[in-house]
């Protein structure tokens, strides 16, 4: 799923913040690169907006906003209404309410070829009839540029994304790969305060989409441009974007940095969504320090870490990812001092599933709850391989438990 | 069972032939009979040109054929505008209300016998007092060849990705210029194709003409129906030898527009 390392985090909603995770190594730490020095200022907000196609409610009163020069991914199920969110930033879909603020002026009634924004589409839509270069002219044509700076612009553009030779090409004699590039150096070409890009790597295969993947972020670092991807791909989102919005019917469920979501779902949806996630919906017992008891419907007590944001509810629910809950054959020695160090429950493992990187492992405790633990294969032996049948702990730290409310 | 159809067998070959001169043969004995020297259509009198040269001597044939040809440019013409139109309607008009109706109605004629489309537009005609000539014809022979028109020039449109339209409007085109920049190119060999569909309508057409021409406006196809019916002379081969070469040509050049038009876009208009 995610590189995330399990042992980094120690109190996971303490990662807040604009910065990348990992950043690539020619690019500064921290946040994107800002180019208006009002950095409070979003360049784009999404106040309250709202679309209904018939009966059906795409968009339901979204607020967002997106600063310069940041990479931004919405996510979300197909059906979410994450395109026409990007359609209504292009202009194809007008919304029914709301305002769409771009820099101070509201844009949301303006017709899409007024917007200073474009757009790479899905299927690339290249003219046809047109070849490499008069696809990627035609903006700047339209845009009343002279012959000569469109000539300049153009070959700047094809060097931009390496398609130099292939000028006279008509795009049904170009790759899917090839396609691609041209497609965003045409949507590049007008220089766009903001590109929107909808599912742009979708037509992909899996090797090449994860070198465009490179090569776009690093574009985008280089032209200090605000990109809007929109995808359902989360490896995608959590790869390129700084920052994801989750959407789930017409709303955003959250808006965080790839840690945050992963680490810090605000809800059970987004953690279900983000990634593999073991859930024990229970009652909150008493507090000890900055622990939390929860006893499960099962009637098994883990002790979790308090979020920095208090529990206020009294049903809970916790969650686990795979990778944090560790697998041995006797239970772990606990603190004395601390009887609730370590959550453990002991169980049998049903099913093992050998993935290369990692082995899935289901255990079934005696309650009858399965707990899913991902064990990374650190070893070429398989020294430490548990089998079907075999009885283990399983065991993990309260601080690698997430408390969700909702 | 492709590898079956494609092997060339004793079987194959015979039904190939077989289908070819069911098909063809009626008409390769009439452009070979065109050439008969006889006076006798069914006697065969050795090589001869005679019959061009008499058809080309033949006032009233000739002024038939021009009427034809006339009726066939301006109907065809007419035909095209209306038809693409049309098409355009139904294919992009999303907030057309009335817009299966309108289609329905649209394609009526394609399914009209004709019978009925002429004697109701001779209806017509006679209740307006109209003179009854070259511009009924070409009026009835338009809506006779437009819904063909729409067909071919909606189908390329319905194969025509929207987000075409899209990208040229997000580049800065506003809806008429995206499309005339880039709907209008990738439809213009559907439109040809349409028109060229249009004009040999129009010209192998009878029944409507007959019904909506008046005296002295015959056109080609009259002329040589009711020569006929006095009795087959080798001269109405020579002509139907020279209609035939004139549909030759321009379906070849419409497939190939439509050819020309399925390499630029996803389909082919059908033809």
């Amino acid at each position: 799923m995610t590189e995330e390392s399990p042992e980094i985090t120690p109190k996971a909603d303490g990662v807040a913040g604009p910065a990348k995770p990992e950043p690539p190594p020619q690019a500064p730490v921290g946040p994107a690169p800002q180019l208006e020095p009002a950095a409070d200022m979003p360049l784009l907000r999404i106040e309250g907006v709202g679309k209904t196609f018939g009966s059906f409610r795409a968009v339901d009163r979204l607020s967002l906003d997106i600063r310069a020069g940041e990479f931004f991914a919405l996510l979300g199920p197909s059906g979410c209404g994450k395109t026409t969110l990007l359609r209504m930033l292009a202009g194809f879909e007008t919304p029914d309410e709301g305002r769409i603020l771009l820099g101070a002026k509201d844009i949301a009634q303006v017709p899409p070829h007024l917007r200073p924004v474009n757009m790479m589409f899905q299927n690339y839509a290249l003219f046809p009839h047109l070849s490499v270069r008069d696809n990627i002219a035609f903006g700047l044509k339209r845009a009343g540029m002279a012959r000569d700076e469109i000539a300049t612009r153009v070959a700047e553009m094809v060097a931009l994304v390496k398609l130099e030779g292939m000028e006279k090409r008509k795009p049904d004699q170009l790759s899917g790969g090839q396609k691609q590039r041209v497609a965003l150096a045409r949507s590049l070409a007008r220089r766009p305060q903001v590109l929107l890009l909808d599912e742009p790597l979708a037509a992909l295969d899996k090797k090449l989409r994860e070198s465009t993947q490179l090569e776009l972020m690093d574009l985008q670092r280089r032209l200090g441009m605000t990109f809007i991807i929109v995808t359902h791909d989360q490896e995608e989102a959590m790869t390129m974007a700084g920052r994801i919005g989750v959407m789930d019917a017409g709303r955003l469920e959250q808006v965080a940095t790839p840690r945050e979501l992963y680490e810090a779902p605000h809800s059970r949806w987004v953690a279900e969504f983000i990634g593999d996630v073991n859930l024990f919906d229970g009652e909150v017992g008493w507090r000890e320090n900055n622990r939390l008891l929860v006893t499960t419907k099962e009637g098994v007590t883990l002790a979790v870490t308090e979020p920095r944001q208090r529990v206020t509810k009294a049903t809970v629910c916790v969650a686990i990812r795979p990778e944090k809950v560790k697998l041995s054959r006797r239970a772990p020695v606990s603190d004395a001092a601390n009887t609730h160090a370590i959550n453990r429950l002991e169980g049998v493992v049903t099913d093992v599933s050998y993935l290369g990187g990692l082995t899935a492992y289901k255990v079934k405790l005696e309650s009858g709850v399965v707990v899913r633990a991902s064990v990374a294969n650190t070893a070429r032996l398989d020294i430490d391989a548990y089998l079907a049948g075999q009885r283990v702990v399983a065991w993990f730290t309260p601080d690698d438990c997430m408390v969700l409310e909702q | 069972m492709t590898r079956q159809v494609n092997r060339i067998s004793p079987f194959n070959i015979t039904s190939l032939a077989l289908g070819l001169a069911f098909l063809y043969l009626p008409i390769v004995i009439l452009v070979i009979y065109s050439f008969n020297a006889s006076r006798l259509v069914t006697v065969w009198g050795g090589w001869s040109l005679r019959w061009y040269t008499e058809f080309f001597n033949d006032r009233a044939m000739l002024d038939a054929a021009w009427m034809s040809l006339r009726v066939a440019a301006v109907s065809a013409t007419v035909a095209t505008l209306l038809g693409t139109l049309a098409a355009i309607g139904l294919a992009r008009g999303e907030r057309f209300k009335g817009r299966s109706l309108f289609s329905g109605m649209l394609y009526a004629p394609l399914v009209m016998p004709e019978v009925i489309s002429g004697l109701s537009l001779l209806l017509l005609f006679v209740a307006l007092n109209a003179e009854r000539g070259f511009w009924t014809v070409t009026i009835a022979h338009t809506t006779l060849t437009m819904c063909f028109v729409t067909v071919v020039v909606q189908s390329r449109l319905a194969s025509i990705d929207r987000s075409l339209e899209e990208a040229a409007m997000d580049l800065g085109c506003d809806p008429v210029k995206a499309f005339l920049k880039v709907t209008l190119p990738l439809i213009v060999p559907a439109i040809v194709a349409g028109w060229m569909l249009a004009f040999t309508l129009s010209l192998d057409d009878v029944v409507i003409a007959s019904f909506t021409t008046g005296p002295g406006s015959a056109t080609l196809p009259i002329r040589i129906y009711s020569e006929v019916r006095l009795g087959v002379k080798p001269q109405i081969n020579a002509i139907c030898t020279m209609v035939i070469a004139l549909i030759a040509v321009v379906i070849v050049v419409a497939s190939s527009a439509s050819k020309l038009s399925s390499s630029q876009g996803k389909s082919a208009a059908p033809l």
